[in-house]
């Protein structure tokens, strides 16, 4: 009895929760969809669901007329190198204040954490002008620099609450059976700070990709990324809806699958270790 | 513990970041600061005089201004309002016992992970589009007149769009707030005979209050720089011109450097309002 009113409410649930999910989820659904149509079938009226002739063709035409791809690697080389930068300068700032704390830590890991609250739009200007100076604006190494500096509040703090959880005891452990700095950080810490690090760089890969106010105005034709190639379909281009269909679902497909697998360690990054 | 040595290499190895973050904030801050005492036209040479306040008295008696701050506040609280109570219902919803939750999921955090410019553009063109969106064959199918959305429901097109991208951030951190959740508690209210209402008003709810307080403000410090969705959209007009949007085009449109830096000191001073807040409820955990 108990048994099969728990089985209708778990299929009340499951079908309720299903419906609630594929509408949330069917922009992005429709997207794809759309990305394999033809234009005229993209604006059916009535709308073509999945009994349509399959084509790869504006995937090609996307490439062909606006060279997809060099966005594309923009995109990878601004996200990936500034995730790679990112680290090099946050890995050992978070792994002093979490092993070496003082009685600044805490104001140090706030002051950063204030940075990032910085609205972009204040500094537009000097960023703007310091850039035309140095000669950066519309280069790959100028933005890469600045997502850098955006991100690096959150890539200290999501190390430092992962650095946090490595338990002392086993430091002290290693030290008594004779474990010297180096082999202490190599054999000791690193293997146990590795997940960490991993979920930090995806995040900030995640959060780079995606940033679209410096991507789009401190890049032009040479550096940008995809953020600001997407934008240019705003008119009149946006109405070739197979064309933009598939221009975004490249653009959206990579991250939606790192996204989906760093879920978890995405709350502890943008909670700054607030909600785990 | 830690010896001499140790703290000196400790401080070595913090240098480069803290060096770093600084050198961001203070040099295009002090940057901005100078402007916005500046009668600032680049078109025109760049520095002309020492203004004083004007820019400041300037950019909030300008026309411009309650219209932006109103605008700013209807789409940061109608998204706030939104992702808050849908988050938290979804939450719930998603803490239930069913088939398949993990890609249910899946599927509803996935537009976070949509970049701005494609959540703009897709909604605008493939479904707000007044002749060949989805929305309005839906509108047709029902024998109704398609709305325009950006231009007649400009408001409601930018709050849903944005709502869209934030569901997803809402849900995931109230769903993981739920989960640490002492399944213990809400047992033992349940032989009470406490109803499913109750449990939720008089446990869950108190339990999330942290979690909701940490969502609405995180949240509102990048809905106050909402940008990209703007730009691709309806680019300001019909009334959705928000304060952020308003000091970008001071600023790079109409090149009036100096009143635009008066606006982002003002952005500057609202953005850390909220901070201020969101930091104290950090500053407070580092402590546990």
């Amino acid at each position: 009895m108990a048994r099969s009113v728990t089985t209708q409410r778990k299929t009340l649930n499951t079908v309720i929760a299903w419906g609630i999910g594929l509408l949330i989820f069917f922009p992005i659904l429709w997207t794809i969809l759309t990305s394999f149509k033809t234009e005229a079938q993209a604006i059916a009226d009535p709308p073509v669901w999945f009994f349509f002739d399959w084509t790869l063709e504006n995937y090609r035409v996307v490439q062909e007329r606006s060279n997809y791809s060099r966005f594309l690697w923009n995109s990878v080389i601004i996200a990936g190198g500034s995730t790679l930068l990112g680290m090099m300068v946050a890995i050992p700032a978070a792994w002093s204040m979490a092993f070496v704390p003082s009685t600044q830590t805490k104001n140090i890991l706030l002051w950063m954490l204030s940075t990032k609250m910085l609205p972009a739009v204040g500094v537009l200007y000097p960023i703007y002008l310091i850039f035309i100076q140095l000669g950066l604006l519309d280069s790959r190494i100028g933005l890469t620099l600045v997502l850098m500096l955006i991100n690096l509040p959150i890539m200290v703090w999501m190390l430092y609450t992962y650095f946090k959880e490595i338990p002392g005891e086993i430091l002290e452990a290693a030290r008594m059976d004779g474990a010297g700095l180096r082999q202490e950080i190599l054999y000791v810490l690193t293997p146990m700070a590795i997940p960490g690090i991993a979920s930090t760089m995806l995040l900030n890969i995640i959060l780079a990709w995606n940033e679209a106010f410096w991507t789009l105005n401190l890049t032009a034709a040479r550096a940008a990324p995809l953020t600001a190639f997407i934008a240019s379909y705003s008119s009149p281009e946006g109405l070739f809806y197979a064309k933009l269909s598939a221009a975004s679902t490249m653009a959206i497909a990579p991250i939606l699958i790192i996204g989906w697998f760093s879920q978890k360690q995405l709350v502890r990054g943008l909670t700054f270790g607030a909600v785990k | 513990m830690a010896t001499k040595a140790s703290r000196s290499a400790a401080r070595l190895m913090l240098a480069p970041a803290v060096i770093l973050l600084l050198g961001w904030m203070l040099v295009p801050l002090t940057m901005t600061l100078i402007f916005s005492f500046q009668r600032y036209l680049p078109m025109r040479g760049g520095f002309l005089d020492w203004v004083g306040f004007e820019n400041y008295v300037r950019f909030v008696t300008s026309s411009a201004f309650w219209p932006a701050v109103q605008a700013t506040l209807i789409i940061v609280g109608g998204v706030l309002l939104i992702t808050v109570i849908l988050g938290i219902l979804l939450a719930v919803l998603l803490d239930q016992p069913m088939w398949g939750q993990g890609i249910v999921r899946i599927l509803v955090i996935a537009p976070f992970f949509v970049m701005p410019t494609v959540s703009g553009l897709v909604w605008k063109n493939m479904f707000m589009d007044p002749n060949n969106g989805l929305l309005s064959h839906l509108w047709r199918f029902f024998g109704a007149d398609p709305i325009i959305w950006l231009s007649d429901a400009s408001m409601a097109s930018i709050i849903l769009i944005v709502s869209w991208q934030w569901l997803p951030f809402a849900t995931l951190i109230l769903l993981t707030a739920i989960q640490s959740l002492d399944s213990e508690q809400i047992e033992a209210a349940e032989m009470d005979g406490a109803s499913a209402l109750s449990r939720f008003w008089h446990i869950v709810l108190p339990h999330l209050a942290r979690a909701i307080t940490i969502v609405i403000l995180i949240q509102t410090i990048f809905l106050l720089a909402i940008f990209a969705e703007i730009f691709v959209t309806t680019q300001g007009s019909f009334g959705t011109r928000t304060l952020t949007y308003l000091i970008y085009q001071r600023v790079l449109e109409s090149q009036n450097v100096g009143l635009g830096s008066a606006g982002g000191i003002y952005a500057v001073i609202l953005a850390n309002i909220f901070a201020l807040f969101l930091m104290r409820i950090v500053g407070k955990n580092l402590d546990r």
